[in-house]
Parts: structure tokens; C-alpha cells; sequence
């Protein structure tokens, strides 16, 4: 059997059961038996989602999460692969900031929630330090562990060729830390992807994907709820496989860094 | 999909491989320089430790003083080391952090249990796999805390719903690990243990499950982990009597923030011992004594 027809079998292995998945909890939906505000039918809820995203409410929030996830990751990378890079070749750096990154990472990004929300405000602000808090860790021990890790052969080799400082930086080091550097991106980015989220539920401002969900609850729109959860589950998805598949595909894929990952 | 999930499952190993590195780099900055005798060297090590804390701690301490947020807002340390005492001695943060840490290791039980039992089944039998893995891929990758508010219709606020919901997200890096794990196990281990007669059952027991254990570990270590971050949140929205997170949500509203950073000092605590404690431990007697990993 060829690779391409078993693709194909799995699935529809996996439309059966989804279908399959679908029906029972619209029947246990129209069975009357659970309350229609807290349990709406797939085709309300196909309705909600196509009106949110035709009146372009769905989507204004969707943007607003973006931004602040994008904004809040965008300083995770600017501060992390920096200073994951100082820590690495450093041991004065090192020394400095292990202890405290150690002490701080065990603290779950949420626990500082309440506390942003006094210092900086209810909103944007607090939603963004919150993402760059959450995504910081990752990125900083991956690049960190990355650098480390460049094989010392390399250094030599490219030492005894005669490459300065700089150029052993930009050559050697920078793409033989990339598969660690680009894992840690993709880490960050998911923590910061349910940071954002639990960020906007808690300092609710008033627009982001988060907040609509929290704030459907009060009125028991349990329709608006569900096709929120599937806009940020499609956009999570399409940052994972499309945005962060196709960096690694350019990068380290082509650079030979590692092999793709076979089956 | 076989193929997203073993990458995932690569770079779980990697963070978790980060983690400890870190972990055994703290205990061995400063072991490597001659120092004259072992006493100096732990003091050397002690102080290399503290010292960031020291000027970290200073500058909070001159922050505060000099007035340029108000008290309220921003405590001297002594202001927190008061009340992080004064809940100690009445008992009140005790209870929290005893709800708190029931909350977790019941709802992380039974995603170990349920996980587990799902991800051996999708590792071993083709229908389970086709049954579980659209289901699990769909629902994995939405952030655990955007199922709060649902769950909260569902189950109505208070305990069912906090042990459910971390119940659920912390299920699903456990799911995937042990079924990548069960997958993983050598092929030629399995044949080797056949054409020694060995049964199902032993088959299970001594080549499948010891194979898969450093995959389950990960998974269990990740869930955890998880598990952790998710419930100080959940807690925070599901108005629960007690516990850390609520606690610190409810200072907020009485601008008690010295009340406040002495829960997020016991929430660092926690997480720290978890992570040192407890799977750190599990891995050195299991997985790394029988030279399934180097240690």
C-alpha cells in the first residue's frame, strides 16, 4: 500500500469519527434533556461564527488578540535571544541570571495578573507584559541551551580558518544555535498564545478573543462562546503548522541543521 | 499527523532536557573552580546564588522607598516579609495552599489516569487511535483557560469545575506522550521478547511499558506542569472559597499587594519544589537507573 493511500484512509478515518462525534452531541443538543442556552446546535453555532466573522466583530477581536500576542512575543524574542546569547557565553551573565530566572520561571503567568492589573491598568498594557512574561522563559533557556550546545569542533575548525569574533557570531554560532533558537519561538509562542488568552479573560478590557468568551458567559451565549474557542484554536493551528513550519522548512531545515522528521 | 506530533513531541523532549540542564548547571556553577576546601566552595556557591537576589532585592527596597509609586501599591519587602508571617501564623495561607495543592493533585490524578489509559490504548490498537486522535489533535491546541467560561456553564462554579477543567488541559501532553512512547518502543525489542514466547501480558508488562515510561514521564512531567499553570487561573475565575490563586485575585480588590506578592512567593515555591521534587526524583529512580536516558 502506497504512503498516499494510507494519507488518504486516515482520513477518512478521522472525518468518520469526527462526523460521528458531531451527531451525538447534536442529538444530545435537540434531545431537550440539557438547557438550548448552555448547549447550542452545531448549526447555531455555524451561524454565530459566520455572522461574527460577516459583521467583522469576530474579527476585530481576533486582531486585537493578535496585536497584543505579536507585540507581547516580539519583546520575548527581542529580550530572550539576546540575553540567552550573553548567558551562553558569558559566565558573569550567567552567573547573574540563572538564579534569578530559576526563581522566577515556577511562577505561572496568571499569578501576576492581579498584580499587573494594580500596577499598570486594566487593558492593553497588562495583557502585553503578561504574553512577554510567559513567552521570556522559553526563548531565553532554548537560546541559552542552543549556544551551549554548538558543537566545539565547529569553533575550532572555523578558529583555525582564521574567522574573527564577529564572523565566528554570525557563521558559526547564530545558525548552529538555530534549531534550539527556532523551538524556542515556536514554545514561546504557544505559552504566549494561552497567555494572551487567560490575560484577557482576567484584565478584561473590552475587545479580544479572551474577553468575548469571558463575557459571553455573563449572558449565557454559549453560541458566541464555541465559535470564539474555534477561531482561536484555527488561528493557534495555522501559526503552528503554516508560520512556524515554514520558518523551520527556510531555516534550519535547508541549512541541514536537522532532518525533517520522517512518517 | 503522526508526523506534527512525534515534532512535538521532540521539542517536549527538548524542554524538558532545557529544564534539567538548567537545573544542574545551578548545582554546578562554581564546583569547577580549585577552591581550597569543600566548605569554601559551598560558601562560594551560596553566595554566587544570593547575590543576584541581593541587588534585585535592593533595588526593590530603594524603588519603594523613595516614594515614587505609592505604598499601597508598591510594599517595601519588609511590608510583604510582615504579612507573609502574619498569614503564615493565623493559618490562613496554609489553608490556602493546602486547597490549592488538593485542587492539583486531584485533577492532575485523573488526567494521569485517563491519559495514560487513552494513550497506551492509541498506542497499541488502530481504532482506538482512529477514534481518539481526530478528537484529541482538534481539541488540544485551543489554550486550556479559553474552555474556562464553558466549563463554568457546565459545571457551575466551585470545585467540580476547577478539577475538571485541570483535569482536561493537562490530559492532553500526557495523551500524546505516551502514545508517541508506545509507538517509539523498538520494534526489535518487541520481536526479540515474541520469539522468546513471551504473552501479551508480559509482552505489556515488561517490554511495551518500561519502553514507554521516559515518553510517559515527560508527558506526566509536562502535564504537571501544565496543570500548574493553568489552576492558579482557573482558580481566580471560578470562585472558589480557597485557595492561592484566589487569594491573590481578592487582595487586588482591597489593594492588599504586600498580601498579594507573599501568595505569588508560596505559588514560586510550589512550582519550584514540583519541578525539583517530584519529577526530577521520579526520573533519577526510574528512567535514568535503568539507562533508558542519560542522566
Amino acid at each position: 500500500m502506497s504512503a498516499n493511500s494510507q494519507n488518504a484512509r486516515s482520513y477518512i478515518r478521522a472525518a468518520i469519527t469526527i462526523g460521528a462525534a458531531a451527531l451525538v452531541y447534536e442529538v444530545a443538543a435537540r434531545s431537550g434533556y440539557f438547557a438550548a442556552a448552555l448547549m447550542p446546535t452545531i448549526p447555531t453555532i455555524a451561524r454565530t461564527l459566520y455572522a461574527g466573522i460577516l459583521d467583522g466583530s469576530l474579527i476585530e477581536h481576533a486582531a486585537f488578540t493578535l496585536y497584543r500576542v505579536m507585540f507581547g512575543f516580539g519583546l520575548a524574542v527581542a529580550v530572550g535571544v539576546p540575553l540567552g546569547i550573553l548567558m551562553a557565553r558569558f559566565a558573569a551573565v550567567e552567573n547573574f541570571f540563572l538564579p534569578l530566572v530559576s526563581a522566577l520561571m515556577p511562577i505561572p503567568s496568571f499569578a501576576l495578573v492581579p498584580l499587573f492589573m494594580l500596577w499598570f491598568g486594566i487593558g492593553n498594557l497588562t495583557t502585553i507584559l503578561i504574553v512577554f512574561y510567559a513567552a521570556t522563559f522559553p526563548m531565553l533557556f532554548n537560546t541559552w541551551s542552543g549556544v551551549r550546545s554548538v558543537n566545539p569542533l565547529w569553533l575550532r575548525a572555523a578558529g583555525a580558518m582564521g574567522a574573527d569574533e564577529r564572523k565566528l557570531f554570525w557563521k558559526v554560532i547564530i545558525p548552529g544555535a538555530s534549531p534550539f533558537i527556532i523551538t524556542g519561538m515556536r514554545q514561546a509562542f504557544l505559552r504566549a498564545w494561552i497567555g494572551v488568552v487567560g490575560a484577557e479573560m482576567i484584565a478584561a478590557s473590552d475587545w479580544g478573543l479572551g474577553w468575548v468568551i469571558f463575557d459571553s458567559k455573563e449572558f449565557l451565549q454559549t453560541d458566541v462562546m464555541i465559535a470564539s474557542l474555534v477561531v482561536i484554536g484555527a488561528i493557534g493551528f495555522v501559526f503552528e503548522r503554516a508560520v512556524f513550519g515554514s520558518i523551520e522548512r527556510a531555516t534550519i531545515l535547508r541549512w541541514g541543521m536537522v532532518r525533517a522528521a520522517k512518517g | 499527523m503522526a508526523h506534527a506530533s512525534g515534532q512535538a513531541n521532540k521539542q517536549c523532549w527538548e524542554d524538558a532536557d532545557t529544564v534539567q540542564d538548567a537545573a544542574s548547571t545551578v548545582a554546578v556553577t562554581g564546583m569547577d573552580d580549585r577552591a581550597p576546601s569543600a566548605g569554601v566552595q559551598r560558601l562560594r556557591l551560596i553566595a554566587r546564588n544570593v547575590f543576584p537576589f541581593a541587588v534585585v532585592g535592593a533595588i526593590w527596597e530603594i524603588v519603594a522607598w523613595a516614594g515614587i509609586f505609592p505604598q499601597r501599591l508598591f510594599p517595601t519587602l519588609e511590608q510583604v516579609a510582615l504579612s507573609f508571617v502574619q498569614l503564615t501564623m493565623s493559618g490562613i495561607l496554609l489553608h490556602h495552599t493546602v486547597e490549592t495543592v488538593l485542587r492539583l493533585t486531584s485533577g492532575f490524578a485523573l488526567a494521569a489516569v485517563v491519559g495514560v489509559a487513552i494513550g497506551v490504548l492509541m498506542g497499541r490498537s488502530r481504532l482506538a487511535e482512529d477514534i481518539f486522535l481526530p478528537l484529541v489533535s482538534i481539541c488540544a491546541p485551543i489554550p486550556g483557560l479559553a474552555y474556562a467560561p464553558l466549563f463554568l456553564l457546565w459545571f457551575g462554579l466551585g470545585n467540580v469545575s476547577a478539577v475538571l477543567l485541570v483535569a482536561f488541559v493537562s490530559a492532553f501532553p500526557i495523551i500524546f506522550n505516551s502514545w508517541t512512547g508506545v509507538k517509539a518502543v523498538k520494534e526489535i525489542w518487541v520481536r526479540s521478547a515474541q520469539s522468546m514466547g513471551a504473552d501479551d501480558r508480559r509482552m505489556f508488562t515488561h517490554v511495551i511499558l518500561p519502553g514507554a515510561l521516559p515518553y510517559i514521564l515527560t508527558g506526566l512531567r509536562l502535564g504537571l506542569a501544565q496543570a500548574w499553570r493553568i489552576l492558579v487561573a482557573v482558580e481566580m475565575l471560578a470562585a472558589v472559597p480557597w485557595g492561592l490563586g484566589w487569594l491573590i485575585f481578592g487582595a487586588r480588590e482591597f489593594l492588599n499587594t504586600d498580601a498579594m506578592l507573599a501568595g505569588i512567593a508560596v505559588i514560586a515555591l510550589i512550582g519550584l519544589a514540583l519541578e525539583k521534587f517530584v519529577f526530577q526524583k521520579i526520573e533519577d529512580y526510574t528512567v535514568v537507573r535503568w539507562g533508558m536516558v542519560a542522566a
